[in-house]
């Protein structure tokens, strides 16, 4: 899924102070997941910019929706007939979410109300790690299932440097190092040799290297 | 011979070959470049000028390589790829060898974490096995990584290094197999405390035939004091200090602690002089570099061969 985490309640107060009347717009998908801009996010911030409000001597009036998914314009669209006099739409979808929302409401101020992280999955309750940045070339397939680009923090893609400690990255004990986690899976699937293989300097291209990037499925596209 | 390294023709010649460093200064100072890598002259064969170590911004590797180049030393350019991509590194490695640098270390260098810019972007397009293989194009296909032909290109003597100390131990001699794939001629090792553990890496390391394929120079730093010590075992990740060495420091008077980490510099050397597949010492003497000529003359490298 794609993290987020909401932004600092003073930094989103910046944005809404010259507003009286606002949309806060949830998305029901990664976010809610990682419980940072779902339905029920969007009901805790509407109280908080309420009550902060008032205590500035203000009143601040909140229309709350949360759309399936921010990222979508079919679902975008379900908002047409709810902006109605807002003066700005908060979002608590990641940036896909908000940047629809902005492409799509021309004469809206639309403000981020959470920081988008990254792509992650659940550790455990409560806490989400990084284990991909879409880098457009998967090698995981090389690498145990495990990928030195997201997770070691110097993206190194033959092997662990020297100053990978008992299983942590020199960085902080609570980081792991991705090649210890490597290298006990080529371990555990009998496949040690694999680690030999040269992975040669990367085509970056199919990442950030080559611009923003785009996928045009001529089956589906119309 | 690959290239015109003084050191490639030290390892050839089966004598054990001798480097030590000279960190570059934080700001404009040519002069402490000179004077830091004057007590240098003839003690060794080759100075690593480190590339912004631990992080830290300092006058650039390549810039202080051509001051020691100037003053008729034997610089060797240490580069790492968390600060440059492909295009920085390959232009840096083309305008070294332009000013007579004719032997580098590819490295992947300390995470901004540690230094004083942790808000900086890490680059790593490259890592160091890539690196290395790299600048091995370039000097021997005499191509570009991009694939273009090079008008003259540059004939280093590569190097790279290796920490047998760190985690897991197990693909230790591995990593090292790669770097020598990727077309490193020589490395130089983490410092050395942990003497049997060096030893076995070493055997790995024969076992097999690496020590032929690949010179291996020992890394060597002097404890100057029982707190450095210290330092070294707990702060400092992939370190091995065993705890032996911690006490011996420790029960000398503060004094005399400084000499008893020459003692047990020599010592360590003298040891490795004896295991097979030791093709020379990379001595880090850091911030001690007047103290390299006493140790390299007590060790009994002195004098330096000539060519």
């Amino acid at each position: 899924m794609i993290t987020a985490e909401r932004k600092p309640m003073e930094e989103i107060l910046e944005y809404v102070r010259p507003c009286q009347r606002i949309l806060l717009v949830g998305c029901n998908e990664c976010v809610t997941v990682c419980a940072a801009g779902g339905r029920k996010e969007v009901g805790l911030l509407s109280s908080a910019l309420q009550m902060a409000a008032m205590k500035e001597g203000r009143t601040l009036e909140v229309k709350e929706i949360t759309l399936e998914r921010q990222c979508d314009p079919e679902y975008v669209e379900e908002l047409a007939s709810q902006v109605g006099d807002a003066e700005a739409i908060v979002s608590m979808a990641c940036g896909c979410g908000v940047q629809e929302l902005a492409r799509r409401y021309k004469s809206m101020r639309v403000y981020p109300a959470v920081n988008t992280k990254f792509m992650g999955a659940s550790e455990r309750q409560g806490v989400w790690a990084e284990r991909c940045q879409g880098c457009g070339d998967c090698l995981l397939g090389i690498t145990g299932g495990v990928c030195p680009i997201a997770r070691c923090s110097k993206q190194l893609m033959n092997g662990p440097c020297g100053g990978s400690t008992k299983g942590k990255c020199e960085i902080s004990q609570d980081v792991d190092c991705a090649w210890q986690l490597i290298w006990d899976r080529l371990k555990a699937l009998g496949v040690e040799d694999r680690y030999e293989e040269n992975i040669p300097a990367k085509d970056w291209r199919t990442g950030r290297g080559g611009g923003p990037r785009k996928i045009i499925r001529e089956d589906l596209a119309q | 011979m690959k290239t015109d390294s003084l050191l490639e023709k030290i390892f050839a010649s089966g004598q054990l070959a001798l480097t030590s460093e000279c960190g570059p200064p934080r700001g404009a100072a040519p002069d402490k470049v000179r004077e830091k890598a004057e007590l240098l002259r003839g003690c060794v064969d080759g100075v690593n000028v480190t590339d912004n170590q631990t992080a830290m911004v300092r006058m650039s590797s390549l810039a202080a390589c051509i001051i020691l180049k100037q003053m008729g030393l034997n610089p060797i350019l240490q580069m790492v790829t968390r600060d440059r991509n492909r295009l920085a590194l390959q232009s840096d490695v083309i305008g070294a060898y332009s000013h007579g640098i004719d032997t580098m270390i590819c490295l992947s260098g300390d995470h901004p974490h540690f230094g004083d810019h942790p808000m900086a972007a890490n680059v790593h397009d490259l890592d160091s096995v890539q690196f290395v293989n790299m600048v091995k194009n370039m000097r021997d296909d005499g191509k570009f990584q991009g694939g273009a032909d090079i008008d003259t290109p540059p004939k280093m003597f590569i190097g790279a290094a290796a920490n047998p100390f760190a985690d897991p131990f197990e693909l230790r001699v591995s990593r090292l197999a790669k770097k020598a794939k990727a077309g490193a001629d020589f490395i130089q090792t983490q410092c050395i405390y942990n003497v049997d553990k060096f030893e076995k890496w070493m055997e790995g390391v024969r076992d097999r035939g690496l020590d032929k394929e690949i010179y291996i120079m020992a890394g060597i730093t002097p404890m100057k004091s029982a707190g450095m010590a210290k330092y070294m075992k707990n702060k400092v990740p992939g370190m091995d200090v065993p705890d032996e060495m911690v006490k011996r420091m420790s029960g000398v008077p503060k004094e005399k602690q400084a000499e008893e980490g020459i003692k047990i510099c020599l010592e360590t050397m003298e040891r490795l002089k004896g295991v097979k597949g030791v093709a020379g010492f990379h001595l880090m003497a850091i911030e001690w570099e007047h103290r390299v000529k006493e140790i390299v003359e007590r060790a009994g490298l002195l004098p330096r061969p000539q060519f």
